[in-house]
């Protein structure tokens, strides 16, 4: 019974090949768009986990130089002395590669190199060895070491001994202290051993990880509304064909068919094509991410200084998760219909239910659901906290302005019919609002996609444009000098204060305030500030009152963090309270920042010397500076040329670019598939509309033309509801999710020439979409349109 | 005796309350006999058929068919009856589109677990069908598609066949041709075969009939 039953069901596809391609494709695309999203997620976290497991990176505490700088040897011995388990790190760099020293019989379980046959006798005697990823070995300059490939390696890091990575870097002291998790009791102070070294507690999250997880968060949510998109085709399609074979089904039971089994194999049937399906998804994700790949890599080194790897590997958890949305999908997609399938009564009256033909109860349910969860957004925009609301008003609101989508149209066609005179506009415009349920699921699709292309868009030009005033307040010098110690440091500024414009120090200390961890950074004063630095919020000439020592400037996040607003007291020390006279954004930086000026970062501070310098000069005259600082003995990659950086900047904007771009295409692509296919489908019902109109005088080619028209009218309507539903999308985004995720906001920006490109693109593709069946239309044979009258239909 | 009802109730719920629509039927039919169910539109002919059938359940009173107790059965029990023991042939032919001829002839066959091709060939040849058999059902004319959906029916070898107007779409030549050869085939299977008509002319070519009149037999 289950072959012939099987067999039955199936034999509906080969005679509706179309709604079975639509099915698959839908289905595909949308895995495609999600999977492809996260194998690039995927790929990103796996490079970040390497680094974690290689340094331990965040997992452990460490100790530092409390002035920056290296570790002495002998610091590190007192301390293994005194009972301290620590484990010695170098990291620097070499060629272009991150070169990373540890010491393996020291150092806590978990960091280092993993490769399987690893000899440890080799790693610690001889010339050494050096593990990483073959690219990263090659990268590598002629070294006296052995090259291990080690593929588990963090992308663009190589680890070694720390006694080789001493040699090859010519070094004499080491990076850090990696502190293990466990110590013995009684042993001193850290400040009894080396008062110099400070001890920095371990973090939450590996560091990158929460510097990248904006951009992962973006594109996630970019995924998900891919996604979303593919699933309306997928229940579009799953739906017709549950009505379309109703009365089969309803055939199968009088003839013996229990109803569980029916139901069973159409949850087998559906199963499958979700595989199927899910693997060509999977299959379209890989193209797509192998695709994106390289630009994600590299907007994310020159976003973060995150290495990704460029390539892809195939993850079981990635494909796996692949073929389970595929599968959770398409059941979400024909839940509904499942379930009327197992309340159908065996004796209902037979016939195609009005599936184009929603009834106006469904209507009324559909728009008092789309009111609820608009409230429910409403709602979670004015009282809801943390990103789970702001992820809860996302949701609502896309989902609710959808279901809303079909009723909003129906009420401006019902009034532009009345508002018209002549026949066959009144014929038109009632017709257009029949077709509406039939199409509303693709339109729905439409709206939706419209409303992520112009959310996503407007928060990665707004993203972009407030980033790239950063970078002109934040690298405003136009040369950078980072020096050794602190006498070179002092003989380049003194060297320097006759030749340049300015030098402006850069230091900063790890600190806290209102017991939240805070860089202090320093403000030495000059024009600069003043003239490129813009604040969010900001007392009268604050520059000029900070250089006079009446106060301090925090960025963003710690104002949001410790709720500190102009003019309330900062605590630095025990006699040092003073009031914030700016707050300023500070993208992309996860902690707390406090700007004091020179003179008291010095008082508070007084065994940090400034290290780093930024220095102004008339841009024609960098050439010649950078020649005088490297012949004072400063090696060149210790000055960074302003230009270069921003130039590198902007480079990967474009690259940041070009991936949104490519999903917003491909976003759109869907969305036009789905208006075409629920064309196909609906054209061989529309016939018995169409050849009564026909018949009393309107040509076929009128009739095709008409579609067309209805096609774009539609689509244009659409896009009037995507333009508030998208700019509200960027405001979610940009205001409420990023706020909670990442403790700064950022500014939204509009971009009307975008929105109206966009525009235009949507009515072309309905335009597009409407053509074929238009086409098919025009070509009916007379004979087809009669037959609606012979009733041989 | 085949299938014996005694005091069968069944009524809907209307606009206005529980509408009546079989006031305690009492009907007896042996393996091999034929009877026709007449009555005017609403007198429960359609009705007392779906009982019989298990394609719905009585308010109250007994079907026995063949020595079991149908409104007894739950769910599972009704489609096993439907499967086995009975066949329906609708007035709407209630083929599947997107099978085959062949395809629909064996279907009920298969289901019951009793295909035999060779059963299913001759059925197809008695009934004129021969030549469409890789057809699909809306290539065929209607006559044509009742026959497929006769020769369904009785490719599964059913203990009672229920017809419920199986000539009421077709023209009266083609419904003379098909009602023939479905008595023809019925007698030949020894099956019982209960049929509901509007014809008086139909009726007739019966062994038995029975009226039904205001839910009750007269």
């Amino acid at each position: 019974m289950t072959r012939a039953v099987l067999l039955a069901l199936l034999s509906h596809w080969r005679r509706a090949p179309l709604q079975l391609f639509t099915l698959i494709a839908g289905l595909a695309l949308a895995t495609g768009l999600w999977s492809g999203v996260q194998a690039i997620n995927a790929e990103a976290r796996a490079s970040y986990d390497a680094a974690a497991a290689t340094l331990g990176e965040g997992r452990y505490a460490r100790i530092e130089a409390a002035a920056g700088g290296e570790i002495a040897l002998a610091d590190y011995v007192a301390l293994r002395r005194a009972g301290w388990q620590v484990s010695p790190v170098v990291q620097g760099r070499l060629g272009g590669v991150r070169l990373v020293g540890i010491e393996p019989l020291t150092a806590p379980g978990g960091i280092g190199p993993a490769a399987e046959d690893a000899d440890i006798a080799a790693f610690l005697t001889g010339v050494g060895q050096v593990f990483g990823r073959a690219e990263a070995l090659k990268a590598l300059p002629g070294i006296d070491a052995e090259k291990v490939v080690a593929p588990d390696t963090a992308p663009g890091t190589v680890v070694t001994d720390v006694s080789v990575a001493l040699r090859l870097l010519g070094r004499a002291g080491f990076s850090a202290l990696i502190v293990a998790p466990e110590q013995p009791l009684g042993r001193p102070a850290l400040e009894e051993i080396a008062p110099d070294l400070a001890l920095r507690p371990p973090q939450a999250g590996s560091e990158v990880g929460r510097l990248t997880d904006s951009f992962h968060l973006n594109l996630t949510a970019f995924g998900l509304l891919c996604f979303a998109v593919g699933i309306f085709i997928v229940h579009g399609a799953v739906g017709l064909a549950f009505e379309q074979r109703r009365p089969v089904l309803r055939t199968m039971r009088a003839l013996g068919v229990p109803l569980r089994r029916l139901v069973a194999l159409m949850m087998a049937e559906l199963l499958g094509f979700a595989l199927i399906a899910g693997t060509l998804g999977v299959g379209l994700g890989w193209l797509l991410a192998a695709q994106l790949l390289p630009d994600v890599a590299a907007t994310l080194r020159g976003l973060y200084g995150a290495e990704v790897t460029g390539g892809l590997r195939l993850r079981p958890v990635w494909w796996l998760s692949g073929l389970g949305i595929a599968v959770l999908g398409s059941g979400f997609a024909a839940g509904a219909a499942l379930w009327r399938l197992a309340r159908m009564p065996l004796l209902a009256a037979g016939g195609r239910r009005a599936w184009a033909m929603a009834d106006a109860r469904s209507a009324r349910w559909q728009g008092g659901a789309a009111l609820l969860l608009i409230g429910v957004a409403v709602g979670l925009a004015l009282w809801g906290e943390g990103l789970v609301a702001g992820f809860g008003l996302l949701g609502a609101g896309l989902v609710g302005a959808a279901l809303a989508l079909p009723v909003v149209l129906g009420a401006v066609l019902a009034i532009a019919a009345r508002l018209v005179r002549g026949p066959l506009a009144q014929w038109f415009w009632a017709d257009t609002r029949q077709q509406l349920p039939g199409l509303s699921l693709a339109l729905m699709a439409l709206l939706l996609a419209m409303a992520a292309n112009i959310g996503v868009s407007t928060m990665v030009s707004s993203f972009r444009q407030t980033f790239t005033g950063f970078l002109d307040q934040r690298l405003a010098p136009e040369l950078y000098i980072e020096t050794a110690d602190d006498d070179q440091a002092r003989a380049i500024e003194a060297f320097l204060e006759p030749r340049v414009r300015s030098v402006l120090p850069l230091a900063s200390v790890e600190t806290e305030v209102a017991g939240l961890p805070v860089e202090l950074n320093l403000a030495r004063p000059d024009p600069t500030y003043p003239q490129s630095w813009r604040f969010l919020q900001a007392v009268d000439r604050p520059w000029e009152r900070l250089a006079a020592g009446e106060g301090v400037l925090v960025n963003e996040q710690l104002a949001r963090r410790a709720g500190l607003g102009l003019g309330d007291p900062v605590r630095l020390g025990p006699d040092t309270v003073l009031p914030v006279l700016g707050i300023h954004g500070d993208y992309g930086n996860p902690v707390g920042q406090v700007i004091v000026t020179e003179a008291l970062f010095a008082e508070l501070h007084p065994e940090v010397v400034p290290r780093r310098f930024g220095l102004r000069l008339d841009p024609d005259e960098v050439p010649a500076i950078r020649a005088a600082l490297v012949a004072e003995g400063l090696p060149e990659g210790a000055i960074t040329d302003q230009a270069a950086v921003k130039r590198f900047s902007m480079q990967v904007f474009e690259r940041t670019f070009a991936v949104t771009a490519a999903l917003n295409v491909l976003t759109l692509a869907v969305a036009g598939f789905a208006i075409l296919m629920s064309l196909l489908t609906l054209a061989a019902l529309r016939l018995p509309q169409l050849a009564p109109v026909w018949a009393l005088g309107l040509t076929r080619r009128r009739l095709a033309g008409l579609e067309m028209v209805r096609a774009v009218l539609l689509a244009a309507l659409t896009a009037l509801m995507a333009l508030p539903l998208g700019l509200a999308l960027a405001w979610v985004l940009l205001s409420v999710v990023n706020v909670a995720a990442f403790g700064w906001r950022l500014p939204m920006f509009l971009f009307p020439w975008d929105y109206a490109r966009l525009g235009l693109f949507a009515l072309l593709a309905a335009g597009l979409a409407a053509l074929w069946p238009a086409i098919r239309l025009a070509r009916t044979p007379p004979a087809a349109l009669l037959g609606v009258f012979a009733n041989e239909r | 005796m085949l299938l014996r009802l005694r005091d069968l109730h069944k009524s809907f719920t209307g606009a206005e309350g529980p509408v009546p629509v079989l006031r305690g039927v009492d009907l007896d039919l042996e393996a091999g006999e034929s009877l026709a169910l007449t009555g005017e539109s609403g007198s429960g002919k359609s009705t007392l058929l779906h009982l019989v059938g298990g394609l719905d359940r009585p308010d109250a009173g007994s079907i026995a068919l063949d020595g079991t107790r149908v409104e007894a059965l739950d769910d599972s029990g009704r489609a096993a009856l439907r499967r086995g023991t009975v066949g329906v042939v609708f007035q709407q032919f209630n083929l599947i589109p997107s099978l085959s001829v062949g395809d629909n002839i064996a279907f009920q066959a298969r289901l019951a677990g009793r295909h035999d091709a060779r059963r299913a060939m001759m059925l197809a040849e008695r009934l004129g069908l021969a030549p469409h058999l890789s057809k699909y059902p809306e290539q065929l004319s209607g006559g044509q598609q009742q026959r497929t959906a006769i020769a369904r029916t009785l490719a599964a070898r059913p203990r009672l066949v229920l017809a419920d107007e199986p000539t009421g779409n077709l023209d009266e030549t083609t419904a003379e041709a098909v009602l023939g050869a479905m008595l023809e085939l019925v007698s030949e299977t020894g099956a019982a075969l209960l049929m509901v008509t509007h014809s008086e002319h139909h009726a007739a070519r019966m062994g038995r009939r029975l009226h039904l009149h205001a839910g009750r037999i007269a």
